[in-house]
């Protein structure tokens, strides 16, 4: 028996009866499982990941469960069957075969399943069942049942499959605290042995081949007599599983069953399809037995929605109007809180800043830390909205209309529909769009998907866009309502969409050649979504934005601080010294307080003439030592290193700074621009520190006194940003997802290569036309 | 009248029973586990509004497949 990692652990070791008692909840995708786990554990689950993987692994405590018998409930990934064609379906599959050291034996199984859609649902249920763990089935949704004109029988359900069932509506707590009582009842009495038992009614031959193969399976793995028959019938019709993991079985067993396959392939039994078809004739048999038609079939309300919503000419209508509308109230709906977020930050840093009186730690703390921390934060707003809408849309059943309505425009790129949905995904953020790929069959499509996902225009460069086009565009508006600002801002949404699509088509042309791996997507019926799962979605995938704020960022941002604050240059430090003494005695003898000097001008009632005057030599000053302190710095001379590099695109080292501090993550360009440019302003809160980053950059000069932020550098810098791949994080999800360092280094490249090159065309194209 | 037809050539609302799954063994079984097996009733609802993928009824739920799938499932018309 191999020892490897996964390998089968032995059967039959009931739970520990100190540990808690654990409740694997499995079923299809879109069947509630997800609401029926939220309302069972209330708001604290632990998420996390399988080792090794990084497929989601959600637990929660049972809520209401004794403490002396604490419940854990394991949420599996939604799967449709036990012969795993994704990653998530997988796990899944390993959790209920117990081949996952980390996840203990289950004392109980739920499997839940959709009353609206049963015979589907009950072939993966009846496949469960089969596995010999103590079982109970949620019949989920009756409620869409009986409004569809069907009335499931749960009693004689509970007969044909041998296991409790318990009716409920999910989303409106229905029936879920029969579910509560009887998993503390079944907890405290222990699992409950049973045994093993088939659905199947297989062709003679097959189910000899299987009766011989399962007797061999019981030679091979003593101990795991409940699984055998489920396990024989699953590796002689899969010919995938063994391909796969051919280390799970000895090899007598593989030889068994290349033989036992050739055997019924020479009787004329489709080994593949067998054993599906005896268990579609098994669900349809009990579907029947169990059903009653109140009404006969009609039209659904869903079915009527779906009339409209993917209609030839009102579905495209809607679908653009809705991605319209998400733009559109990202940006609106989320200024108030940004504003608020913004004055909160500010207050905290001149509050610290008062508080510690001028000095490095105190420049540390509130330069570095909180503004820096603060200018990522303050997107939050947009990354909550953002994620909103991508839960509405997958919680409602709309997603997937999304991917039938736009899979003919993937497929014309070699994609598939389902890389809509982690392409959208990545709007909000290359990192859930890239771990979303694993919905995909094709590794093939997986792949492409990952490679191009990150050239979505994701959230962390909208704080760079909304920075640049306020500093470089003007803002014209015609009509009132379409301004130019929005327009390049759509413009770069698209360009990204765009170069995805072209990258797509050329790596499937190139590096992944052959036929397209075919569609298989459910459509599931419209859903009322359930206000607190859509908000716990949401909130949970923010939740991952704001740790990045907390760690990697505040960490990058301290270490940008230092680099751009040091080394000290004394000479430098000396001849400003003396120049600002000679400032404080001038304005001590006019007789104006030294704690006026940093104050802007003219904002003080009493300013004279002089004051002014002082004062504008005051802050004249403090920019230049600003400038001189930065130029000095680490940083700048990291900026002025790529210098070659960059003037081709027409940035400056400053801007240089800004794009190295970003390949850590793109939104710190923004911090970064703020550290940059904030460096030499003093301590009180002045004009500067307060005015917005764009106003500074508006202002910005080059040495030969030309506006620093054209029109031109702002589009270059914005094409360079949708092109480059700036996040440290995305590189090692993509590390993690395809389990090497080889695609996420070429990803890499091949982004930031393309970033220069676009970036030099648009701005040289652009000087050409006389735009410079 | 009985005729066999690719599934893609049904007009949208009409129902078939399915005769034979020409598409190769090997990338089948998914599609097989979902449902659409030889001797099944389906529905074509609708084809998508750029033509392509398709959206079928089997088994009372609803099931998105491309014309080149339904091109090699044959179907016989009642």
């Amino acid at each position: 028996m191999s020892t490897s990692h996964g390998s089968p652990h032995p059967i039959g070791v009931s739970p520990s009866p100190d540990g808690p008692f654990w409740v694997v909840l499995t079923g299809n995708p879109n069947c509630g499982k997800t609401t029926l786990f939220n309302s069972l554990t209330g708001l604290r689950a632990r998420v996390g990941n399988y080792a090794g993987v990084t497929v989601e692994r959600k637990e929660g405590s049972l809520l209401g469960a004794s403490v002396s018998r604490p419940i854990t409930i394991l949420d599996l990934p939604g799967t449709y069957s036990l012969s795993p064609q994704s990653l998530d379906e997988q796990i899944a599959r390993d959790v209920l075969f117990q081949r996952l050291p980390e996840v203990p034996a289950p004392g109980l199984v739920v499997v839940v399943i959709d009353a609206s859609n049963l015979q589907r649902n009950l072939y993966y249920a009846t496949q469960v069942i089969e596995l010999g763990h103590p079982t109970v089935i949620a019949l989920n949704m009756v409620d869409v049942a009986s409004q569809n004109g069907v009335e499931v029988d749960a009693a004689a359900l509970a007969t044909a499959l041998g296991v409790p069932v318990v009716p409920m509506v999910a989303s409106r707590g229905q029936g879920v605290e029969n579910l509560r009582k009887l998993l503390i009842t079944r907890a405290q009495q222990g699992p409950e042995p049973r045994e093993p038992r088939s659905f199947l009614e297989l062709p003679s031959e097959f189910g000899a081949a299987a009766e011989r193969l399962e007797a061999q399976l019981e030679g091979s793995f003593p101990g795991r007599r409940r699984f055998s028959v489920a396990e024989a019938v699953l590796i002689l019709s899969d010919d995938k599983v063994l391909q796969a993991r051919p280390d799970l079985y000895p090899a007598a067993i593989l030889s068994a069953v290349a033989l036992a396959r050739s055997r019924l392939e020479k009787a004329g039994v489709d080994w593949r399809s067998a054993a599906i078809e005896a268990r579609y004739a098994r669900a349809a048999a009990i579907q029947t037995a169990v059903t009653r038609e109140l009404s006969p079939p009609g039209e659904t309300l869903s079915d009527r929605l779906d009339g409209i919503l993917t209609h030839r000419v009102w579905g495209l209508f809607i679908f653009v109007g809705l991605m319209a509308v998400m733009f559109e109230s990202i940006f609106s709906f989320a200024q108030f809180p940004m504003d608020l977020i913004k004055d909160g930050f500010d207050w905290i840093a001149s509050m610290v800043g008062e508080a510690l009186g001028p000095g490095d730690l105190s420049s540390l703390l509130t330069r570095g830390v909180i503004k820096g921390v603060g200018s990522v934060v303050v997107f939050l707003p947009q990354i909550c909205l953002l994620f909103l809408f991508i839960s509405l849309l997958e919680d409602t059943g709309y997603m997937a209309r999304a991917a039938f309505l736009m899979d003919r425009l993937m497929s014309r790129v070699g994609l598939h529909g389902k890389s809509f949905i982690p392409m959208l995904s990545s709007f909000a953020c290359a990192i859930p769009g890239i771990m979303a790929t694993r919905t995909i069959e094709s590794p093939k499509d997986r792949l492409v998907t990952i490679l191009v996902a990150p050239l979505m225009s994701c959230s962390a460069r909208l704080p760079v866009y909304t920075v640049l086009i306020s500093a470089c565009i003007p803002n014209l508006r015609w009509l009132g309502i379409i301004g130019l600002p929005g327009i390049t801002l759509l413009g770069m949404y698209l360009l990204g969409i765009a170069g995805a699509m072209g990258m797509a088509w050329l790596f499937k042309k190139t590096l992944f050649p052959g036929e397209p791996a075919p569609l298989i997507l459910e459509l599931p019926p419209y859903k009322l979504p359930v206000v607190s799962v859509v908000l716990r979605h949401m909130w949970e995938r923010s939740k991952m934005f704001l740790r990045r704020a907390g760690t990697v960022i505040l960490g990058i941002n301290i270490l940008l601080w230092f680099l751009a604050s040091y080394p000290h240059s004394n000479e430098q430090a000396g001849r400003l010294s003396d120049q600002r003494k000679e400032l404080i005695g001038l304005a001590q003898a006019s007789g104006i307080s030294v704690s006026d000097l940093g104050k802007s001008t003219g904002t003080e009632t009493n300013s004279s003439v002089v004051l002014t005057d002082i004062q504008q030599r005051w802050q004249a000053l403090a920019s230049e030592e600003a400038g001189e302190k930065l130029r000095t710095s680490y940083a700048g001379r990291a900026g002025r290193l790529l210098e070659p590099i960059l003037s081709p695109l027409g940035f400056d080292w400053k801007i240089g700074v800004g794009i190295v501090a970003s390949f850590a993550a793109r939104e710190v360009f923004v911090s970064t621009m703020s550290v940059v440019y904030n460096a030499g302003t003093s301590d009180s809160g002045d004009e500067r520190a307060t005015s917005s980053l764009a106003e500074i950059m508006k202002r910005e000069k080059r040495a030969d006194g030309s506006l620093a932020y054209t029109p031109l550098t702002g589009i270059t810098l914005m094409v360079f940003y949708v092109f480059a791949m700036q996040c440290v994080s995305t590189v090692a999800v993509v590390r993690r997802e395809t389990n090497s360092w080889r695609w996420p280094l070429f990803q890499w490249f091949y982004m930031t290569g393309l970033a220069w090159i676009l970036a030099f065309v648009t701005y040289q194209g652009g000087r050409l036309m006389g735009w410079g | 009248m009985e005729s066999v037809t690719p599934l893609s050539t049904l007009q949208a609302g009409s129902q078939a029973v399915i005769v034979s799954i020409q598409i190769p063994p090997e990338s089948r079984g998914r599609l097989l586990e979902m449902g659409v097996l030889t001797g099944t009733r389906i529905e074509l609802v609708r084809r998508a509004p750029l033509g392509d993928p398709l959206e079928i009824k089997v088994r009372g739920y609803n099931l998105s497949l491309r014309k080149h799938e339904a091109d090699l499932i044959l179907v016989r018309r009642d």
